[in-house]
């Protein structure tokens, strides 16, 4: 990314200002751990008068400070930008190599200095020192601010979507004590749904916690060799009661172990979500497939469903938090939207993703891919 | 559901089926016909085959604006139909929706704005002033 910086340079002797003009707006040089590439745009003044008139006019990163002006004199301009709180760094040109003013100029606000007289490797080199750090330390606030902005997106949605079933829950619960319903089936359909709504906001708050889990890497990952069918099996035989009620089959294919050094609980999460995933998107009497193969370095786990599939614009937009696809089809199925993007989250700490591939009525399948090394 | 002969329509959009449901629980009860859409593609449905007095519309649906964009829609259409955008955003974003003044009603298309969660003595109050100014 290229950066254009402005440098005001302010000193009494034209030839100074001259002579700086002509090193640096030619100068400019690449800054590798921003992956940034720096110029520069030089403007002048010839006394401290004109530099605070143009500071107070315009936007400049850095200023090359003369200390010794007639008028108001280089200190005193420090004096001045530090009152007003102006953002510009500054490096100032002392007249004699004198420590002591160097010393004042920096306890002052000064950014640096650069003592008279210079050669001009010297004062590209304190130019490009300033110029480095500023641009750092603009990454790294716009790395911040993108932060914070996600982070408050994030608890935003989890706040709709904690109230969402309060709100249900609340709104059943008005209606029972108002009497405004009574006949015992509407009752009960209403204690029922309200039910529903809490395993619901249970389910989010799980979700949730594993999620956080790991992105925030606190809880150390204990690999150990797994053996990834029995993992499968595990999950299979827990959400076998749901696959049942509905007259779903679900297949595991017999075969050798599949090894994958490996967190636990990570790989339970995948498993858990994966298959209950292709549980709760199928069709009644639908059937759901799991493959777990070996292919040179990357191990791969596919799950494929007879469910209600999904067009390729709904697909591409999976995986994110809080997405889930609205549509009639989905509308009386229950989730919370992290699952699919903690899997993926899980399947990049083994170096892999997730694939998907779905077509509309027809069924989806889900191919995880991790790496053994 | 019985439907008095002389009642008036009320057309609740909302893709919380919960909600929707609520919501024909009361307003029956309070002597409404009701009609519910779960999208807004149903509501439009509905809006075509019969006549309706007031809509009630959810503002995040399938969008983020979708009730507002369905409100702009519904009111070209049937400009004397009165809208009453309900809406959970309001405290999380920050952002506050109201249409208080004639200025914001002419761009957001709705007659009324509510926050939920709406009480119902107020839901009632809010939707007996539209239906008795678009009658007087």
């Amino acid at each position: 990314m290229a950066e254009e910086l402005r440098i005001l340079a302010v000193d009494d002797e034209e030839g100074m200002r001259l002579g700086i003009e002509r090193i640096l707006a030619p100068f400019s040089f690449e800054l590798a751990e921003c992956e940034a590439s720096i110029r520069f745009t030089v403007d002048t003044a010839e006394s401290g008068e004109e530099a605070t008139d143009k500071l107070a006019a315009g936007a400049y990163d850095i200023l090359l400070l003369d200390h010794k002006m007639k008028g108001i004199s280089g200190l005193d301009v420090l004096a001045w930008i530090k009152d007003r709180d102006c953002p510009v760094l500054t490096i100032m040109v002392t007249a004699y190599a004198s420590l002591d003013t160097a010393v004042e100029a920096m306890k002052r606000g000064a950014h640096d200095f650069l003592a008279k007289p210079f050669t001009p490797d010297e004062i590209r080199s304190v130019v490009k020192k300033t110029a480095g750090h500023l641009v750092t330390k603009r990454r790294a606030q716009a790395l911040a601010e993108e932060k914070r902005r996600v982070r408050f997106e994030f608890i935003s949605v989890l706040a709709h979507e904690l109230k969402a079933p309060l709100g249900a829950i609340e709104g059943y619960l008005q209606i029972l004590r108002d009497g405004t319903a009574s006949d015992p089936e509407t009752v009960e359909r209403m204690l029922d749904r309200s039910l529903a709504r809490l395993q619901g906001m249970r389910k989010l708050i799980y979700d949730l916690l594993d999620m956080t889990r790991i992105e925030s890497g606190t809880k150390p990952r204990e690999l150990e060799q797994l053996d990834l069918r029995a993992l499968a099996a595990q999950s299979v035989e827990t959400l076998l009661p749901d696959a049942q009620a509905r007259g779903i089959t679900i297949e595991l294919p017999v075969g050798p172990p599949v090894q994958l050094s490996a967190d636990r609980s990570e790989l339970e999460i995948v498993f858990n979500n994966l298959v209950s995933n292709a549980v709760k998107y199928n069709r009644d009497n639908g059937r759901v497939e799991i493959a777990i193969t070996k292919d040179g370095p990357h191990v791969l786990i596919s799950v494929s469903d007879t469910g209600i599939g999904m067009t390729a614009e709904e697909s591409a937009r999976l995986c994110k938090e809080f997405v889930r696809i609205k549509n009639a089809k989905t509308r009386n199925i229950m989730g919370t939207g992290l699952g699919l993007s903690t899997v993926k989250k899980i399947a990049a700490l083994y170096g892999g993703d997730v694939a998907v591939s779905s077509a509309p009525d027809v069924g989806t399948t889900f191919t995880v891919t991790l790496n053994t090394a | 559901m019985s439907k008095p002969e002389d009642s008036q329509t009320i057309l609740v959009v909302d893709d919380d089926r919960d909600y929707l449901e609520q919501q024909e629980l009361i307003l029956t009860a309070a002597g409404f016909s009701v009609l519910t859409a779960e999208t807004v593609a149903r509501a439009e449905e509905l809006l075509d085959q019969q006549p309706v007095d007031l809509a009630i519309l959810d503002l995040m649906m399938e969008d983020y604006d979708a009730g507002f964009s369905l409100a702009y829609r519904i009111k070209k259409q049937h400009p004397a139909l009165p809208v009453i955008i309900v809406t959970g955003v309001a405290h999380e974003t920050g952002l506050e929706f109201d249409a208080a003044t004639s200025e914001e009603r002419s761009w957001i298309k709705a007659d009324c704005l509510l926050a939920k969660p709406v009480r119902r003595e107020q839901l009632v109050a809010e939707i007996n002033k539209l239906l008795g100014a678009s009658h007087g």
